[in-house]
């Protein structure tokens, strides 16, 4: 029994490639060659030293001594937040954008929300001299003016998508269209655990450094490799599968995925994906999604941009149908709260995002012995203005 | 034998005509069956409409989101086609995305169709292997063909599996590409229309993707059995509404 992927590109029932004829043999290609490509040494070698040097890798893994005392348990921090940009994104990034190299494309595109995934594309394209081209809800390019401007810096074109409820699912729509128009020299690199496979396997990989490193950094202040729990934040579920991964077939492990619930679960504004979704198909996986009783996909609610995606990627999916997983809901108050919390006790403004992770210890305790690490995949910069406004700290 | 491929056998070219259902209005559906059946149209494939159309172009996205709004469910249009069959008997096909689908119940959905009299289903996002793994003994049980889409660039491997596991016809993608461009044909679509014309298959070909006039139309049938036309007709209700569809059809085999 794993609750890795299969040889057919599922996790359990979730998953596949529920993609039309005109993506086959983009998609194809990738699948026939991403494992081999990875495995290459000297793809390896680059990716190593690039998260090392460029990236600045291995992040830290924090002991955070306050926010321990307060909840009566040994909390740590893996600090994605220091990455370069920002954010665990990145991690993907640079691993896609050395798998195109190799695929001999020329022209990368990619969807954005937030625009975390956008400036971490934009980064490596420009690392790469590589043309780019970030497709963003229009809405979401007016609420996330910060982000356009680093994309713009970076030399990456932003195009607005203006189809639909023009959000991120409507960007990544268009990003589909792009791939179907530019079949020959183009590679998308999708920034979550989503879409055909093998793209939630492939972003698994790439994120799953997270893991790597916590075995080695909790040997070394706990003796041992294993926590009682993993914590993360899960909208897509990248930065959540990457701090999985290692642990995935080791149930001794407890995986805590922590979901947005918006306004609350019932409030009709919510992004509260396993306790309202429906198994079904978006962007070419089969997975848990919201939508209506006809099968339409309906637009998530959250304070937090990077978090309302409507669907979830197929590990998560499978980690939810299959009990391995424990899914909390966290509404946007209650992350608002751990998010100021975490700032005064450890002079750590963590994401909105990742705020969700942290509101779990008002929900539920832990023994005074249970080493839990929190994946703190983002840095709060990008959310000072909301931060301000809901705390009237003017 | 499937109305399908009666009609195929026929010795005449294919027109086909796409529209959305529930689009311009909701309404709308069984009058402009009654138009194109009326003026010699000798296929429809109806749409399902959907949130995410992601193989489309503008055009029809627009269309699905005004259908939606419209109030266009699955199962608003299987009450609308209730009966169909008294008064159409041009070939019918519907066309839609797999989500929809699921949500009705797959089994559910294709006993609907058998009873509605639907004689075959196009899923662009439903490929090859799922269909096979996983649905085929229950279309096949209700009579329905699966339609499959080829593009200029599948191998002709590909296009071989694919003619394989089809029945009726092969739905060519004129080119790589969302519905609805409007660049024309030149050598490399006459290229590819006469490449896989030399394959002989075992099902006929009709073009899909890019055909908005009898320019295109005629370019399109010269080497295959018809062509499809979606985007176009879509745009001539928005401007111009059903009644316009008797003159539209006729200037499509004007030449």
């Amino acid at each position: 029994m794993t609750y890795n992927i299969n040889d057919m590109g599922y996790y359990g029932e979730f998953g596949g490639a529920y993609i039309p004829e005109m993506l086959y043999p983009n998609v194809e290609e990738l699948r026939s060659r991403y494992i081999a490509i990875l495995e290459e040494p000297s793809f390896q070698q680059e990716f190593g030293q690039l998260l090392k040097e460029y990236v600045g890798r291995p992040t830290p893994l924090y002991f955070a001594k306050r926010f321990s005392e307060k909840y009566n348990t040994k909390i740590y921090l893996k600090r994605e937040d220091l990455c370069h940009t920002g954010a665990h994104k990145i991690n993907n990034t640079i691993g896609q954008i050395l798998m195109a190299k190799r695929l001999k494309k020329t022209r990368i595109i990619a969807e954005t929300g937030a625009g975390q995934h956008g400036v971490a594309t934009a980064t490596v394209c420009a690392l790469m001299g590589m043309e780019c081209i970030v497709y963003m809800g229009a809405i979401d390019i007016r609420r996330q003016a910060p982000n356009v401007a680093r994309m713009k810096m970076l030399g990456a074109r932003v195009i607005p998508a203006t189809s639909g409820s023009k959000t991120l699912k409507d960007a990544t729509n268009e990003a589909i269209r792009d791939w179907i128009n530019n079949p020959v020299d183009t590679h998308y690199i999708i920034g979550s655990v989503v879409g055909p496979h093998p793209y939630p396997d492939m972003v698994a990989r790439f994120q799953s450094v997270i893991s790597q490193e916590i075995k080695q950094q909790l040997l070394e202040k706990e003796g041992r490799e294993t926590p009682n729990y993993v914590v993360a934040c899960v909208g897509g579920g990248s930065n959540a599968a990457g701090a999985y991964y290692e642990y995935l077939d080791n149930t001794q492990v407890g995986l805590i995925a922590v979901e947005a619930a918006g306004k609350g679960i019932d409030t009709g504004e919510s992004a509260a994906t396993s306790v309202l979704g429906k198994i079904g198909i978006i962007h070419g996986s089969k997975t848990l999604l919201m939508q209506t009783s006809d099968g339409q996909i309906t637009e998530p609610y959250s304070i937090s941009a990077g978090l309302d995606y409507p669907g979830v990627g197929p590990m998560h999916a499978h980690l939810f149908a299959s009990g391995r997983g424990e899914f909390i809901s966290i509404t946007d108050d209650e992350a608002m709260l751990a998010g100021r919390e975490l700032s005064e006790l450890e002079g750590i403004i963590p994401a909105i995002e990742t705020s969700h992770a942290l509101a779990i210890f008002k929900q539920r305790s832990f023994k005074k012995e249970d080493v839990v690490v929190v994946n703190l995949s983002g840095r709060g910069d990008k959310d000072l203005a909301t931060y301000i406004d809901y705390f009237n700290l003017k | 034998m499937n109305r399908i491929e009666q009609r195929l056998r026929q010795d005449k070219k294919i027109l086909s005509i796409y529209f959305t259902a529930g689009f311009p209005s909701v309404h709308d559906t069984v009058p402009i069956l009654k138009a194109l059946e009326d003026n010699g149209v000798d296929m429809v494939e109806i749409g399902l409409p959907f949130s995410d159309p992601l193989a489309d172009g503008p055009t029809i996205q627009a269309s699905s989101t005004q259908a939606l709004q419209n109030g266009m469910t699955t199962a608003v249009l299987f009450e609308q086609l209730q009966g169909i069959r008294e008064t159409i008997s041009v070939p019918l096909i519907l066309m839609g995305y797999f989500n929809p689908v699921l949500q009705y119940g797959v089994e559910a959905f294709c006993k609907k169709c058998a009873d509605i009299g639907i004689d075959g289903v196009i899923f662009p996002d439903l490929p090859l292997a799922e269909y096979t793994n996983h649905y085929k003994s229950i279309f096949d049980r209700y009579g329905l063909l699966n339609i499959f889409l080829i593009t200029p660039q599948t191998s002709d491997t590909r296009i071989r599996e694919i003619d394989a596991a089809s029945r009726g016809f092969i739905y060519m993608v004129s080119s790589a590409a969302t519905t609805g461009s409007t660049q024309g044909f030149g050598d490399m679509h006459t290229h590819y229309f006469r490449r896989v014309a030399q394959m002989k298959l075992e099902n006929p070909q009709i073009v899909g993707f890019g055909i908005n006039n009898a320019q295109t139309f005629s370019a399109a049938i010269e080497h295959t059995s018809g062509a499809i036309i979606g985007s176009a007709f879509i745009s001539l209700l928005k401007d111009k509404g059903v009644e316009a569809i008797p003159k539209f059809v006729s200037s499509i085999r004007k030449i």
